[in-house]
């Protein structure tokens, strides 16, 4: 019993006609953090619902902690927790209650569920509004609500869509540090999808990388950086240029606001592209990465795939 | 699951109707009490006395039965529709279609509370009653009896509502085309003995006509049809409601894609 969550053949055609999977296959072993990536309307969400129960999939086997949903979908619903992109909770009910009936629904008595609701709120530092209704919280603090929802009945794999879409920066953060913590001393196994790639970089060990309903790539976090081949940097320059440099094997082109963009291939060095550029007496102030790398190499997979 | 935890997410999901019912009691609890004095009063004290005796029993008595059934009707089933749309409305249905619970605990919970809410409602009428007209119960056992069942199948007919339903016309055209009419035509106000003998014929395939009047005779002995006919009727239609309900959530409709 190696994986969490084991997936073969999965296919979903929608009443419209729209297959939105086409057959995929996909592993996520016990403890990982686990990312499933794609652009809008890949599929990921379609995945998501069948393994948590609110989509029907059209064929394929689904199996979570080898509870095949055909066959004993009490089992594997018991393992998961799930927090799904829209807000889906009664806005009219008071945060505390609407984390203990969640508990309620697993079979978890009063006294423990209020004891984990508590601990869960706390952690998520939602306790000072646990008598408040829904509605009145932040759209950060929902999210929150969500997670401390998802895990009251303390499930073996969360499930999170898209946990931290429209949060700001500093609280994304705290929430990044939680699901850390929650993986690595809990042993929970996260699934997540997510638009901000760097938080998958940051986060997960192993991806999948889902468009059209197929998976493009499968593997870990490691490796698939590795299968990219160039990067793009900006440099900012002490004095701007009217045209780009041409410098030995590099590709160099202006950006508007004066700084230059330089592609540096695996095979090729940093320090030699700072020597061609001495040797220009071009002068860098500072340098970054265009965008991190798994957004260079999410792009390119996705665009050769349309 | 185990049985221990099936009870604690029964009891949850019951709790939780209960609390909503409550919270919200201005637009559950108060309406229903004031339109049913408004009843008594108007029909039962100013116009009753006019129309005299009905079925042996003076008019304000013969419709007190009528009108709490009707109050149960009309809360067992708006409880069920409005809770459980509005869950799928906020989308809050996904937190018990993730959980374990199995279908038929989701079902008998809505129902349970559909039940509580026209129960409650029923006692209030009931008591309200009092300051009318002196209530000599006939049979308790049979009453209390027809009204939990008539309870449970309109919170069904409430929960099948609920499931078609894709927006709030749809939660109030049933009532208000379907449940209405058939209860006022269901003999709460008058006995079908009056009605001419087609029109007798015809109101016997109303079946509200069958759980007024087997309350009425729980409370006045008196009824225009046969008990054992109308508890057969309403077990079946209860029957046959629990069985659509559960392959409607079993399948799915209108809440997984």
């Amino acid at each position: 019993m190696n994986n969490a969550l084991s997936i073969r053949n999965l296919r979903k055609v929608y009443s419209n006609g729209h297959e939105a999977l086409k057959g995929i296959s996909l592993d996520v072993t016990k403890g990982d953090f686990f990312a499933l990536l794609g652009p809008n309307g890949a599929g990921k969400s379609t995945t998501l619902g069948i393994v948590s129960s609110l989509v029907n999939k059209t064929s394929g086997q689904v199996k979570v902690f080898d509870f095949d949903i055909d066959v004993d979908l009490v089992g594997a619903k018991t393992q998961l927790g799930v927090v799904p992109q829209e807000f889906n909770f009664n806005q009219f009910e008071k945060v505390f209650d609407i984390v203990v009936t969640q508990a309620g629904y697993y079979g978890i008595p009063t006294k423990k569920a209020q004891r984990s609701a508590e601990k869960y709120l706390r952690k998520l530092g939602l306790w000072d509004k646990k008598d408040v209704p829904a509605r009145l919280l932040s759209g950060g603090m929902k999210r929150r609500l969500m997670i401390a929802r998802a895990l009251v009945h303390e499930p073996k794999i969360l499930i999170l869509d898209e946990p931290t879409a429209g949060v700001d920066i500093e609280l994304r953060r705290s929430m990044w540090e939680f699901m850390r913590e929650l993986n690595e001393q809990q042993g929970t196994t996260i699934i997540l999808t997510t638009h901000y790639l760097e938080e998958a970089e940051a986060l997960c060990r192993n991806i999948a990388i889902i468009d059209q309903g197929q998976i493009l790539a499968h593997s870990s976090m490691k490796s698939l950086l590795q299968k990219l081949h160039t990067e793009t940097f900006v440099l900012d320059l002490t004095e701007p240029l009217e045209c780009a440099p041409q410098l030995d094997k590099f590709k160099c082109r202006i950006n508007r606001d004066g700084s230059l963009e330089v592609e540096v291939s695996k095979e090729q060095s940093i320090n030699e592209l700072f020597a061609r550029l001495s040797e220009r007496s071009i002068e860098v102030t500072s340098m970054r990465t265009r965008s991190n790398r798994l957004e260079e190499l999410f792009i390119r997979m996705v665009e050769r795939e349309s | 699951m185990s049985a221990a935890r099936i009870y604690i997410a029964f009891h949850t999901i019951v709790v939780k109707e209960i609390r909503r019912f409550m919270r919200i009691w201005v637009q559950t609890l108060l309406p229903p009490a004031i339109t049913m004095t408004l009843y008594f009063v108007i029909f039962g004290n100013l116009i009753g006395p006019r129309i005299g005796e009905m079925d042996g029993h003076r008019y304000m008595d013969f419709i007190v039965p009528g009108l709490i059934m009707m109050s149960v009707i009309t809360n067992s089933y708006a409880n069920v529709v409005s809770s459980f749309f509005g869950m799928k409305f906020q989308r809050s249905i996904e937190e018990l279609v993730v959980s374990p619970v199995p279908n038929w605990v989701i079902l008998t919970g809505y129902v349970a509370g559909g039940v509580a809410r026209g129960l409650a409602v029923g006692v209030i009428v009931t008591a309200l009653s009092l300051g009318f007209t002196d209530l000599n119960i006939y049979n308790p056992l049979l009453m209390l009896a027809v009204a939990l069942l008539t309870a449970v199948l309109f919170s069904l007919g409430g929960f099948i509502n609920a499931m078609y339903a894709t927006k709030f016309d749809d939660i109030s055209i049933v009532p208000t085309f379907i449940l209405t009419p058939l209860t006022y035509l269901g003999g709460v106000f008058y006995s079908i003995s009056m009605l001419p003998e087609f029109w007798q014929t015809v109101s016997l395939a109303n079946p509200i006509l069958y759980m007024v009047n087997a309350f009425r005779y729980g409370i006045l002995g008196v009824t225009d049809i046969d008990v054992g006919v109308a508890f057969a009727m309403i077990i079946g239609f209860t029957v046959a409601l629990f069985c659509y309900s559960l392959y409607l959530l079993n399948r799915g409709k209108g809440i997984r894609s």
